[in-house]
This record gives structure tokens, sequence and C-alpha cells, in this order.
């Protein structure tokens, strides 16, 4: 009889692994993104499984609701010809299986029971109902890695920045006006004083 | 009772299928963004079970930093292929020679 958290545990570690096999081999991007959002989801019950119970509603918020809409957007966007990028699937499989397993059965010795089994690595005991997850991980950004923090803002400005500074596209056509120059206008260039003689009465 | 192995082993089976991944969509750049987000969701697997197994905070603020990097990766990816797509009309990693690399 299994406990009901190794059962939880199986269960979103085999929707994980699948929803993976089906990120690689889907044949249109868009049913690969929704699996790709399913490992997301799955993985985030992994990851409240270890009591990192803030991340793991980050990960479904931010990275479900944000980056992987913005992957939907971009696939839904462009045009894309799949019978032509699909070529060459069936050319590369056998080496990317092969290279698989042997990396695969490689991490599996490094990785597995026998180095980080429950002799090796007592698992801990479960936090208390009143120990907050969020808590202890703002303290430990705000007060220990607040300069990492501080960077990770930067750079997510820097991102903004470029990924704006490479889409945008002005248009040509815009009649929009432009304010530098109606800004610098001088007064010639607007109004002419044209002096000429009042003509004479007939 | 569930080890410190079991995260692990899923978290290098999700490696190994991104880095299959890899190699069999090596033409469509979306698939690949793809992959590189699977492989840094099974970084973060291991970085979150090593964290709850030590009782160390520091490796769930590890992953807090990778999830920034990661969206920062992928919004600036996506951005360039959109870019790419306008000017070439492909996607295909093997039109991007423009550079004879």
């Amino acid at each position: 009889m299994i406990s009901f958290e190794t059962l939880v545990f199986y269960v979103f570690s085999a929707m994980l692994v699948a929803s993976g096999v089906l990120v690689i081999t889907l044949r249109n991007p868009v049913h690969a993104v929704l699996s790709l959002v399913l490992a997301f989801f799955s993985s985030a019950g992994l990851w409240l499984l270890l009591e990192a119970e803030f991340l793991a509603i980050a990960l479904v918020l931010v990275y479900v609701g944000a980056v992987m809409v913005l992957f939907l957007f971009v696939v839904m966007m462009l045009d894309v010809n799949i019978a032509a990028v699909r070529e060459g699937f069936a050319r590369y499989l056998p080496v990317a299986a092969m290279f698989a397993v042997l990396m695969g059965v490689s991490l599996l010795l490094v990785v597995g029971p026998a180095h980080f089994g429950t002799a090796q690595v007592a698992p801990p005991p479960r936090a208390a109902a009143d120990v907050i997850n969020t808590e202890q991980l703002g303290l430990a950004l705000f007060n220990q890695f607040v300069l990492p923090l501080e960077i990770a803002a930067v750079l997510l400005l820097v991102a903004i920045i470029a990924a704006i500074g490479l889409t945008l596209r002005t248009s040509r056509q815009t009649k929009a006006p432009k304010p530098e120059l109606q800004v610098r206008v001088r007064r010639e260039d607007r109004v002419r004083l044209v002096k000429m003689d009042a003509e004479k009465s007939v | 009772m569930l080890s410190l192995s079991h995260y692990l082993i899923v978290g290098a089976a999700l490696f190994c299928l991104s880095v299959a991944g890899i190699f069999i969509n090596r033409k469509n750049v979306i698939v690949l963004l793809m992959c590189i987000e699977l492989m840094l969701l099974a970084v973060n697997m291991n970085f979150i079970a090593f964290s709850h197994f030590n009782q160390d905070i520091a490796g769930q603020v590890f992953v807090f930093f990778i999830l920034t990097v990661a969206a920062a990766e992928s919004a600036i990816g996506l951005a360039i292929l959109v870019v790419l797509f306008r000017n070439r009309n492909s996607i295909n990693v093997e039109d991007l020679d423009a550079m004879k690399g």
C-alpha cells in the first residue's frame, strides 16, 4: 500500500514526463505549447509536494499566465509552414533517442537511489502548519539576496526595452505630429510679413 | 517514502527529453525555445528538491532568479523570432546563414 503522497508524486511525474514527450514530438506548435503548459502545471504540483508553495504558484501565474501566453501569441501570429519545418524529424530521431538514453543512463547512475536514497539523504520532517514559505523566501530575498534582486529587476527592464526595441516598427505613413519639430519652430517659419505700398485710390 | 533521488530522476528524465527534443526539432526555432524552457524547468526541479531535502531556502531563491532570467530570455528570443519571420518569412534554422557561420 503506497501512501497518498507517493501516489500524488507518481501521478504528477507521469504527467510531467508524458507532456514533455508531447512537447518534443507534436506536429502542431500550438499543441506543443499547450502540452508545455501541462508540463508547467504538473511540475507546480511536484513543487507543492516539496513545500515550495510560493514558487509553485509563481510558476503557474507568471509562467503559464505570461510567458506561455506570449509563446502562444507568437506561434499563432506567425504563419509557419509546418511541413517544411518538420522535415528531417525521422532522420534525427534514432540519434536523438540514442543520445537521450545514453545521457539518461549516465544521469541515473549518479542520481539514483544508491547515492541520493532515503538512507543517504534523510527526508526532512514536514513543516509545521504555521511556517509560511512566502515569508521565509521574502526574508531571504530582502536580507541576504537583496543585491541580486535589484540586478534581476534591472535585467527585466533591459529585457522589456530590448523586446520593444526589436519589434517596434513605426509606420512611414503616420500623420502624427512630431513634437520636437513643433517646439523648434520659429516665427519666421510660419508668418511672413510682406511690406508693400498702399494702393492709390482711383 | 519519497527520497531525494525520486525528484532528481524526474528532473534528469525531463532534461534528457529536452536534449532529445533539441536534436529532433533542429529546424524549428519555436520548438527549440520550448525545449530550452523545459530544460530550465528540469534544473529548477533539482534546485527545489535539494532545497527541501537540505532545509535551505537559498535553493528556492535561486529558482526565483532562474525564472526571472528564463522569462527575460524567452521574451527576447520571441522578439528576435518575430523580427526574423518578418524579414525572412521563415523560422527554419538553416535559412539563417546571412553571417556564413
